[in-house]
């Protein structure tokens, strides 16, 4: 873990390169550019917010207004789910760089959660001046960089998991998408946690799930604007860390055999 | 030579052949066995290479050759570090460039600028380095105006270009170039083969794969030919070449002869002989065939060299025969015996028969030999087309073997055209001009096994 570690620092440079050029990529050719990086989770929210006031009205008091509350659950939960998703086929996708170039293939992995976190920082500032419009915003959003850390952990031990285990499971990418969605459903995101129930079997269910302490965390942070989760959260950071070392044990294990494979 | 800058010590590397079955069942075998060879059957695996040895010396030019498949591009791989031996140990001392895949890495959505800038790190620059050498690289390629435009929209001359450029840039210490010289027009090529020489010049190692077999030996210190992953032969670019162009030329001559017996078997089944009675096929061009009353029939046909020995490779110059093996089951009085030679395009060459020539026919019963010898076979390199025949006097053909025998010239000089006249050079007055040092051609025949 410590080599995967230091590998990434020695390649810092390489992989902020590919940052910036995924990021500069993306939106190249279309009309809109850099502003999708905005637009996108505003869409996004728009469509969440018609659902859960027209068509399921929630009505929970503590969590109201309640497209600000899905919005602080929701930007995370997209970097995380995008990071998954997209690294799952990152290194099938850069196969000739492994293949023909001498490339440090765990850089793709890192890049794709990297850049996924940069869109998720570009779109934080619009859930801020929304806070802010609605007088919610407090001091707690300066602790922001804890869950971000964790969750940045957690995403580049399963990203590297993924990737390697992909080239050579390809099946893994069409179950992903399965387990994602379910995953999202797991997580309190459209819902409040602290409305189910003490002891209820959901909410020793939900317990296990790391997102859920990350995604908590953010909602206090950011909505409720006072934070006593850190027992969770201390928790899921030690998931991540155990993830990034399962995911960086694995990559070794089949780093030579990839660009045989891809 | 001082120490080396690439050793290769029984370096084996077995690859995967291809099955549907998953290299690894299960994610337990995955994590527990990290290998992708420890369960394989031998039917199931290729090995690419097979325990070849090496050295390449500091400073030194190094040319791997071999045919299709020999395993030269993966022992360049090996090198370069992209995969890692099955078996066997390899070091290379220093920086390590390789132009496996030119522009390898180019994002098409984003400019050349910013290309130049992420591949550069990729190759293992600094960002500084890069910018340093950013103007040298652009003006290398050649692509100052476009290099703001996006990669997409780069023909993939300009692309290759623009990877080569890149590439030779990281200044290695060790240079691997696999047959990527066939880049972009003439102009380039000479320019990238300058930035070699240079490299050469400046005592940095190059390893490099071809089958430029001239470039191997204007330029290399040194040769490896790999046959089947094995190493067939190392050493001096000369002895190295011609050894491989004879076995090239070997393995030629036995395909042409199995060739050539397939085709006179397919060809026994053709066409009734009443229905092509007289002339060829007309206004079909030419077409490979065989008909004919065979009131006398060709039983064999052979190629056979200034030593009475049977190939299928000549060279330009040598004495070539035509051997027929003639067998006439009834006595007949009126024969002709030709032969034509065609290009592979269906060019006529020369034909010839014994009724041109005057020989009047008197009569022929059971087995017979007929020969043609050519002195001095004055064709370029190619591949060349034999028709045999033997017909009446008006033309109705008892045999005729159309283009299903060949032979191959193969030449060190590359001229065009189909004839070579015998010829030679000469200057004078303000014409100053040196001779190229004597070029003979190969010796074929010798040890072709």
């Amino acid at each position: 873990m410590i080599a995967a570690l230091r590998a990434l620092v020695r390649y810092r440079a390489l992989v902020q390169s590919l940052v910036s050029r995924e990021l500069k990529a993306r939106y190249r050719g279309s009309v809109l550019g850099f502003l999708w990086s905005f637009v996108n989770p505003l869409l996004l929210l728009l469509t969440y917010t018609l659902v859960f006031t027209v068509i399921l009205p929630n009505r929970q008091p503590d969590i109201q207004p309640f497209f600000l509350f899905l919005f602080c659950g929701i930007l995370p939960w997209t970097w995380f789910q995008a990071s998954l998703a997209e690294s799952s086929g990152v290194i099938i996708a850069g196969g000739n760089l492994i293949k023909k170039v001498l490339f440090p293939a765990e850089v793709l992995p890192a890049v794709t959660v990297l850049a996924n976190l940069v869109h998720f920082l570009l779109a934080l500032p619009i859930l801020v001046a929304f806070l802010a419009l609605q007088g919610r915003l407090s001091w707690t959003a300066l602790l922001l960089p804890l869950p971000i850390l964790v969750q940045l952990v957690l995403s580049l031990g399963l990203a590297l998991f993924l990737s390697a285990l992909t080239v050579h499971f390809r099946d893994i990418q069409s179950i992903l998408t399965h387990v994602l969605h379910l995953w999202f459903f797991a997580t309190p995101v459209i819902y409040s946690y602290a409305a189910i129930g003490e002891g209820t079997l959901l909410r020793r269910a939900l317990r296990l799930n790391p997102m859920t302490h990350v995604i908590v965390t953010y909602q206090q942070m950011l909505f409720h604007g006072h934070v006593d989760h850190w027992r969770g959260l201390f928790l899921a950071f030690l998931v991540g860390v155990v993830a990034f070392a399962a995911g960086a044990f694995l990559f070794d294990r089949l780093r030579d055999t990839l660009p045989e494979e891809v | 030579m001082s120490e080396p800058a690439i050793v290769g010590r029984d370096v084996t590397k077995v690859y995967r052949r291809f099955t549907h079955r998953n290299q690894f069942r299960t994610l337990k075998s995955a994590l527990l066995t990290g290998s992708v060879l420890s369960d394989l059957r031998p039917e199931e695996t290729f090995t690419a290479l097979d325990g070849v040895s090496f050295e390449v010396g500091r400073g030194s030019t190094f040319a791997v050759i071999g045919e299709n498949g020999s395993g030269k591009s993966t022992l360049l791989k090996l090198v370069a570090g992209i995969t890692k031996p099955t078996r066997g140990a390899l070091s290379v001392a220093g920086r390590v460039s390789a132009l496996i895949e030119l522009g390898a890495g180019f994002h098409p959505e984003i400019s050349g600028r910013e290309n130049v800038v992420i591949n550069g790190v990729m190759l293992g620059l600094t960002r500084r380095e890069v910018d340093r050498r950013f103007d040298e690289i652009v003006d290398f390629a050649e692509l100052r105006e476009f290099i703001d435009a996006p990669v997409k929209t780069y023909s993939s001359g300009m692309y290759m270009r623009l990877g080569f450029a890149v590439a030779i840039h990281v200044d290695p210490d060790v240079l691997l170039i696999d047959e990527v010289l066939a880049v972009g027009d003439e102009a380039f090529t000479r320019k990238c083969l300058d930035k070699i020489a240079e490299f050469r010049r400046r005592g940095k190692t190059i390893l490099f794969v071809t089958h430029s077999l001239g470039l191997v030996e204007k330029m290399c210190d040194d040769v490896l030919w790999l046959r089947h992953g094995k190493a067939a032969l190392r050493g001096d670019p000369k002895r190295v070449v011609d050894a491989y162009l004879t076995h090239v030329a070997a393995g030629e001559d036995a395909q042409l002869a199995s060739r050539a017996a397939a085709a006179v078997a397919a060809a026994a089944g053709g066409p009734p002989p009443e229905a092509v009675l007289g002339e060829a096929p007309a206004g079909t061009g030419y077409r490979s065939g065989r008909w004919g009353s065979r009131e006398i029939e060709i039983r064999a046909v052979r190629l056979l060299d200034g030593r009475g020995r049977g190939r299928h490779v000549f060279v330009p110059g040598e004495t070539v025969t035509l051997a027929l093996s003639v067998h006439a089951p009834r006595p007949v009085d009126d024969f002709v015996f030709g032969v034509g030679l065609f290009a592979a395009d269906g060019t006529s060459i020369y034909g010839t028969n014994t009724d041109i020539e005057g020989f009047s026919p008197r009569r022929l019963e059971g087995d017979a030999e007929v020969r043609l010898t050519l002195d001095g076979l004055s064709l370029v390199e190619g591949t060349y087309l034999v028709d045999v025949a033997a017909h009446r006097k008006d033309g109705t053909p008892y045999d005729y073997l159309r283009g299903l025998h060949s032979f191959r010239v193969k030449s060190r000089t590359p001229d065009v055209g189909l004839y070579r006249p015998a010829h030679r050079w000469s200057f004078a007055g303000g014409a100053e001009i040196e001779a190229p040092p004597p070029r003979g051609e190969l010796e074929l025949g010798d040890d072709s096994a």
